[in-house]
């Protein structure tokens, strides 16, 4: 397989370029400081943003640049303090859309359900078939490696192999756009590798859009059509990378050379913003 | 849970047993010697004989029903009463910190002072009784169950908003049972505090009941009576919160919190 990363080669992200799915405008995030009287959070932005139907869209930013606060606002879990967010040409106001899933950055299985029923309450509220059911959950089981693991408890499982019981529950709603915050945190570099494999599977097989927030660059450079670089807080976008992969990629591109220029390219746009957020302004040349 | 954990909990019961044997035993040696003298306590031997021939008789059935029946009421309501209470505070906060304090306070209240008044109000029926002992049990539900409340991750509850789910959905599939744990603590205090509060209030005045039964006996030297009734009350409660606690132990083990 040879792949070469040109920003001239045709994805087939790029050829969908049509469809808009999801637009931020102008889009900013204050957060009201309780206790101190007055003076507001600037989180976020502004931000003018367009995912593409069925793209693969990575954010990389330097910590606390408010990566998850721009997922939040896409999620509908939170509302804009200035611009429109909108999904799918309906601008999301605090409601959470429909055809929307979310893995979060922190544990969010249900200690009290079996792994099983975990990924079940994903479909809790759509009625299907209750064979159709089985099927989905039997197949997300499968494809997050847990098929051994249905009938036990959250508390039994490690740290990576719950954020896969989270994964597992948002697949089986076959959402038509997923949000994934920083979803392999917990992974050694191995299992991310092909865990990243799988979500590229799960990616080419459900024709959804993934808007995936990590904070390693290697992750974005290996999964993403485009990656935003976002600066120290407020996050702005500042730099948007086409990675010109093919749709049928998948780990192994981490030995092409083109791979190691995008890292590079990544890199230097975050290098003095991640100085930054942690208080260390660049110096010298 | 791991083996170590299991070791201590074996040994902790042990050596409970243990303590209650050198109690008791002690209890029977102080009585046997005389040094108790039978009029004042019947030697734990005893106590439980005539427990036995108590309920074998047959003659106390009702008062023992009536008791326990009411108790059992007395805890629903308080469970029902307080869990609901407790969701309603949880989401209206400034009521909360307004009560707060409230709660707080609560147990130095002598509820069974209100006793009269409770009476003028719901008649001399077993209502009083019931409402004194879910008076009594509910704030220990409601607190409990607020400070389960607390403890849910924000992102289960992001996660049921994600999924959709309505607030009343949210309540019965997310909340309650993320806290389940610790409104099983406050159903282990609730059946203590419904049982004396029926028994109480039996005490004080009523015309049925354990409660009345050991009171009566207690006028009337009669020994062989109440002390068996006390055994009987300690008994039911145990037995109830050994329940209770086991039903927690193996929510606690499931999320590897034993
Ligand atoms: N609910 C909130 N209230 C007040 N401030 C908040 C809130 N949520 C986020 N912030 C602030 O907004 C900024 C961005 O937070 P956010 O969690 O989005 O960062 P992030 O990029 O996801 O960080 P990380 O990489 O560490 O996950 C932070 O400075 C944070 O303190
Ligand atoms: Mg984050």
């Amino acid at each position: 397989m040879t792949m070469r990363a040109t920003t001239a080669m045709p994805s087939v992200a790029t050829a969908a370029r049509a469809q808009v799915q999801v637009s931020l405008r102008a889009v900013d995030k204050e957060f009201n400081r309780t206790g101190r009287g007055g003076e507001a959070i600037h989180a976020l932005g502004p931000i003018d943003l367009e995912l593409r139907q069925g793209e693969f869209f990575a954010v990389v930013g330097p910590s606390g640049c408010g990566k998850s606060t721009l997922l939040e606002l896409v999620a509908g879990l939170s509302t804009a303090t200035r611009g429109e967010v909108a999904f799918e040409g309906r601008p999301i106001k605090g409601r959470i859309p429909d055809g929307v899933g979310v893995v979060f950055q922190e544990d969010a299985s249900f200690p009290w359900l079996s792994v099983r029923d975990n990924i079940a309450f994903g479909l809790r509220r759509m009625k299907i078939d209750p064979r159709e059911r089985e099927r989905r959950i039997d197949s997300a089981l499968a494809m997050m490696g847990l098929t051994a693991f249905a009938q036990s408890y959250p508390a039994q499982l490690s740290g990576g192999m719950r954020q896969r019981v989270c994964i597992a529950r948002t697949l089986v709603t076959e959402p038509r756009l997923i949000l994934l915050d920083e979803p392999f945190g917990a992974l050694d570099q191995q299992t991310r590798l092909l865990m990243g494999d799988e979500v590229l599977n799960l990616w080419r097989k459900t024709g959804a859009t993934v808007f995936l927030i990590t904070h390693a660059l290697d992750e974005a450079a290996m999964l993403a059509d485009r990656i935003g670089v976002m600066s120290a807080r407020p996050g702005r976008l500042i730099d948007i990378i086409e990675t010109g992969w093919s749709r049928d990629r998948d780990s192994r591109i981490v030995q092409e050379e083109a791979f190691g220029a995008i890292t590079a390219r990544l890199w230097r746009s975050l290098r003095s913003e991640s100085l930054k957020s942690i208080g260390k302004p660049e110096a010298g040349p | 849970m791991t083996q170590a954990g299991g070791g201590i909990l074996k040994r902790a019961a042990l050596w409970r047993i243990a303590l209650l044997v050198v109690a008791v035993g002690g209890l029977e040696l102080l009585c046997l010697t005389g040094r108790i003298d039978r009029l004042t306590m019947q030697p734990p031997h005893r106590i439980l004989v005539d427990m036995v021939a108590l309920l074998a008789g047959g003659q106390l059935n009702t008062a023992i029903a009536k008791t326990l029946g009411n108790a059992a009421l007395a805890f629903v309501i308080a469970m029902v009463v307080g869990v609901t209470v407790a969701v309603v505070l949880h989401y209206f906060r400034s009521l909360r910190h307004t009560l707060d304090p409230l709660f707080a306070t609560y147990y130095a209240i002598p509820m069974f002072a209100f006793y009269p008044l409770l009476i003028v109000l719901f008649g001399l029926g077993d209502t009083p009784q019931i409402f004194i002992g879910a008076m009594l049990a509910v704030v220990a539900v409601i607190v409990n169950t607020l400070n389960g409340l607390d403890r849910i991750p924000r992102v289960l509850l992001k996660t049921a908003r994600v999924n959709q789910l309505s607030a009343w959905e949210t309540a019965t599939q997310v909340m309650l049972p993320c806290a389940t744990p610790y409104i099983l603590t406050g159903a282990k205090l609730a059946v203590a505090y419904s049982l004396i509060g029926i028994i109480g209030a039996e005490f004080i005045m009523s015309t049925g009941g354990m409660g009345y039964e050991i009171s009566f006996a207690y006028t009337n030297f009669d020994n062989a009576k109440m002390y068996p009734l006390i055994l009987l009350i300690l008994a039911v409660s145990i037995a109830i919160n050994t329940l209770l606690a086991r039903w927690e132990k193996v929510l606690m083990a499931r999320r590897g919190l034993s």
